[in-house]
């Protein structure tokens, strides 16, 4: 009750400093060549009040305060603490708390962290951060509250969805939304650094340190979501090409993308316009994501509550938004980097203008793919779905220039190159060639599409490889980078390729053979937990080998709210995973078994550590 | 007559348009080949031919209707004016259940046959597919 008052009026009064943060920055603006004192400490006011807030939101959670709808909807007394806690951001009120959070803590950090760049230039940020976060503050406060009352007080709540009950997804949204909502800082800047014109090789330097705190966790963040879908959803895969997938993919397209960019300016002072349209396009993205997601126009197997008039508001929001950005990019950004514009075509700048060419064409397939669908509903009401097929046959052709791009690209000097003393690079497109052909040729697989596809990439992971050892290398984390890059199109391809699976309906005490597996499924216990019943089936299978292994996936029946689950059995190698899930079809005795062999699942994970990992190291870097 | 600047400068534009009509015609051709269409019982009743492609059926999953043996699902999907009977061999979703909402994704061997290649699991015991709800006529 009381949290719930102390919640809703830290809200308002955010919401009120945010207004007067702008009165103090227009102050501030014309008259000073210093930071006025007040901003900061109104800034740090407004974090204070959002985590006051989200503080009595979690409380709320803790201490099971059924009169707050929001905990009504989303929790019960018989649910472990930290999925209690958890609960706060796994429902649409408490995870755009969180958007704002972030929101505030980002500019925070930002003008205290920001040395050696124009004063105006930081208010300026602060003055468009602000025009997002009053724009979500009254949002939040509009249509969704997290604080709404709800009477009579019920004595129990309706709970948490049980798939949601899980420690990869718990913490995948506060990761995912540092990076989303991380982006919003470099809209905010870049549309500052914009107006004032100080665009500059410093400024570079600067502002990817930004980007790369955003990319680090929004590739971390959708490493999560795999994770999760991987095991909880039962399916043996990694990734659907689902709509809500999607969305959290092409903001990260983009983000690879200015990361790129924001090198050659960094070296060169080119590409501005880039960068430029890049960061809004990032940010714009990744409110489209939370606009998709939470409006319920998206058809997708992962659905969640959703209401039109919430996605109604940030759709308004969001054209302001654009439209604004788009304003300041016509009538301030003149291209002043007339002067050296002419490159030679074999050069480090020309390398990622193509990479560019090539993610936005990535990412508009993945833009199409996604939007057509409701696109199509809403001009002509037939119904469609984008499958994968749709994505593969698109992308994969293309990300064999791409994978080869990325091997010579980073080999190529600034401005003008040659590639006279780079013999070994063709010495090792030979043995990539032969050894992709030698692997498949061994498995009796013999589609061209895939030997050519395993050949560039195992020629970047060979090129990289190489680079580890031979130079010392200025450029490492580009390296580890590019090197995980390799690895990880390397195990999805493995993966896919070498996958086996059987799927087959048994009773209690029935045999599956074939000629390469058995399946014995010996018995069936139950168990009752405090929020769960669950069936224990109990299989041992073996293979050609005589290995025998002995698995007990599980079905769970979650008391509140009901609903079944299937609790997937893993068992992880380094080479491979052996992944069974069962499923019981009402009123038979049939157990729906789907048993599966996915190699290198492991690598997949590792291989986007790594890639996050280099981001780390270059973050650490310093400027050379 | 024209510098050399400016016809470099036609030169990539015109590769620029070429790209892109390009991207324009493949992604466009390959949507075309790879949607998959919605359809209610209701409306594969009434079609005329017998369409080879993928499609996706939605309805109810009629009560009593499951049977099932070591490889195959049967079961029928209806909308409650007409029905069509579905097999299915693979894994089927935590959520399917008779009475309840279900959306197949395979290939129509005739007007009262459809021979599913996946079922579509749902999070949410209350969700209903957007299709299927328009399909059963309450919105």
């Amino acid at each position: 009750m009381i949290y719930s008052l102390v919640g809703y009026y830290s809200l308002i009064l955010g919401l009120i400093i945010g207004l007067s943060l702008f009165y103090f920055s227009y102050k501030n603006f014309n008259n000073s060549n210093v930071l006025d004192t007040k901003i900061l400490s109104f800034t740090f006011l407004q974090l204070f009040f959002v985590v006051i807030s989200f503080l009595c939101l979690i409380f709320s959670f803790v201490i099971s305060d059924f009169s707050n709808v929001t905990v009504f909807n989303n929790s019960h007394t018989t649910k472990p603490l930290f999925y209690k806690i958890s609960g706060t951001w796994g429902n649409h009120e408490g995870s755009l708390l969180l958007w704002l959070l972030v929101l505030t803590l980002f500019i925070f950090i930002f003008l205290v962290r920001t040395k050696n760049q124009p004063v105006k230039y930081k208010i300026l940020t602060l003055v468009f951060q602000q025009i997002i976060i009053v724009g979500f503050f009254l949002f939040l406060i509009k249509t969704s509250n997290p604080f709404n009352y709800i009477f009579p007080i019920p004595t129990e709540g309706l709970g948490l969805n049980p798939i949601l009950q899980d420690p990869a997804l718990a913490i995948h949204p506060p990761i995912l939304y540092l990076g989303y909502v991380g982006s919003s800082i470099i809209f905010s800047s870049v549309l500052a650094a914009t107006s004032l014109k100080i665009i500059s090789t410093s400024w570079a330097s600067h502002i990817k340190k930004w980007i790369l705190i955003s990319w680090i966790f929004l590739t971390l963040g959708i490493l999560l979501g795999s994770i999760w879908a991987y095991y909880e959803l039962g399916w043996g895969g990694f990734w659907f090409w689902d709509p809500v997938e999607n969305v959290s993919l092409m903001p990260w397209l983009a983000l690879t993308t200015l990361l790129h960019c924001i090198l050659v300016l960094e070296k060169k002072s080119i590409l501005t316009s880039w960068v430029i349209i890049l960061s809004i396009a990032v940010f714009t993205l990744s409110m489209c994501g939370t606009f998709l997601v939470r409006s319920g126009i998206l058809n997708s197997v992962h659905t969640f509550a959703n209401d039109p008039e919430r996605g109604l508001f940030i759709l308004v929001f969001l054209f302001i938004l654009i439209f604004l950005s788009i304003l300041i990019f016509f009538f301030f950004h003149k291209d002043n980097d007339r002067k050296s514009y002419s490159f030679f075509w074999l050069s480090k700048e020309t390398s990622i203008l193509i990479n560019n060419w090539f993610m936005m064409y990535f990412l508009s397939v993945v833009l199409i793919g996604t939007v057509y669908p409701i696109f199509l509903d809403v001009i002509s009401s037939q119904k469609i779905s984008v499958g994968p097929p749709f994505y593969h046959k698109l992308i994969i052709p293309f990300l064999i220039p791409f994978l080869l791009m990325m091997a010579i690209g980073p080999k190529l000097k600034w401005i003008k190159s040659q590639l006279e003393d780079k013999i070994y690079l063709i010495f090792f497109l030979i043995i990539s060639i032969l050894l992709a052909f030698l692997v498949l040729k061994n498995f009796n697989q013999n589609i061209l599409i895939n030997t050519i596809l395993i050949s560039s990439a195992l020629y970047l992971f060979f090129i990289t490889l190489r680079d580890f050892f031979v130079k010392k290398y200025k450029n490492i984390s580009q390296n580890i980078a590019h090197f995980g890059f390799s690895l990880l199109i390397l195990s999805i391809l493995f993966n896919n390729i070498f996958a086996s699976e059987i799927i087959t309906n048994l009773k209690v005490g029935e045999t599956f053979e074939n000629s390469k597996t058995k399946i014995v499924f010996e018995s069936v216990d139950q168990k009752k937990e405090k929020n769960y019943n669950a069936i224990i089936a109990n299989f041992s299978i073996s293979n050609l080998n005589g290995e025998e292994d002995r698995f007990s996936p599980e079905l769970r029946i979650y008391n509140q709210p009901v609903i079944a689950t299937s609790e997937a059995d893993i068992k992880t190698t380094l080479m491979s995973d052996k992944f069974i899930v069962i499923n019981l079809v009402q009123n038979q005795d049939f157990f729906n078994v789907r048993y599966q062999v996915k190699p290198f699942m492991l690598w997949i994970w590792l291989s986007v550590i790594l890639i996050s990992f280099a981001g780390i190291v270059s973050f650490l870097q310093k400027r050379s | 007559m024209y510098g050399r600047k400016v016809k470099l400068r036609f030169l990539f534009i015109i590769i620029i348009l070429i790209t892109l009509i390009l991207t324009t015609f493949l992604i466009l051709k390959s949507l075309e080949e790879n949607v998959v269409y919605f359809q209610s019982p209701s409306e594969i009743k009434s079609l005329t031919e017998i369409d080879k492609s993928k499609i996706r059926v939605g309805g109810m999953v009629k009560k009593n209707s499951i049977s099932i043996n070591s490889n195959e699902v049967n079961f029928i999907i209806t909308d409650f004016k007409n029905e069509i009977n579905v097999t299915y061999s693979g894994a089927v979703p935590n959520l399917f259940a008779e009475e309840k909402g279900v959306v197949a994704e395979g290939f129509l061997k005739d007007r009262n046959f459809f021979s599913a290649t996946k079922i579509l699991a749902k999070h949410d015991e209350n969700y209903m597919p957007p299709e299927v709800k328009e399909a059963l006529g309450e919105k």
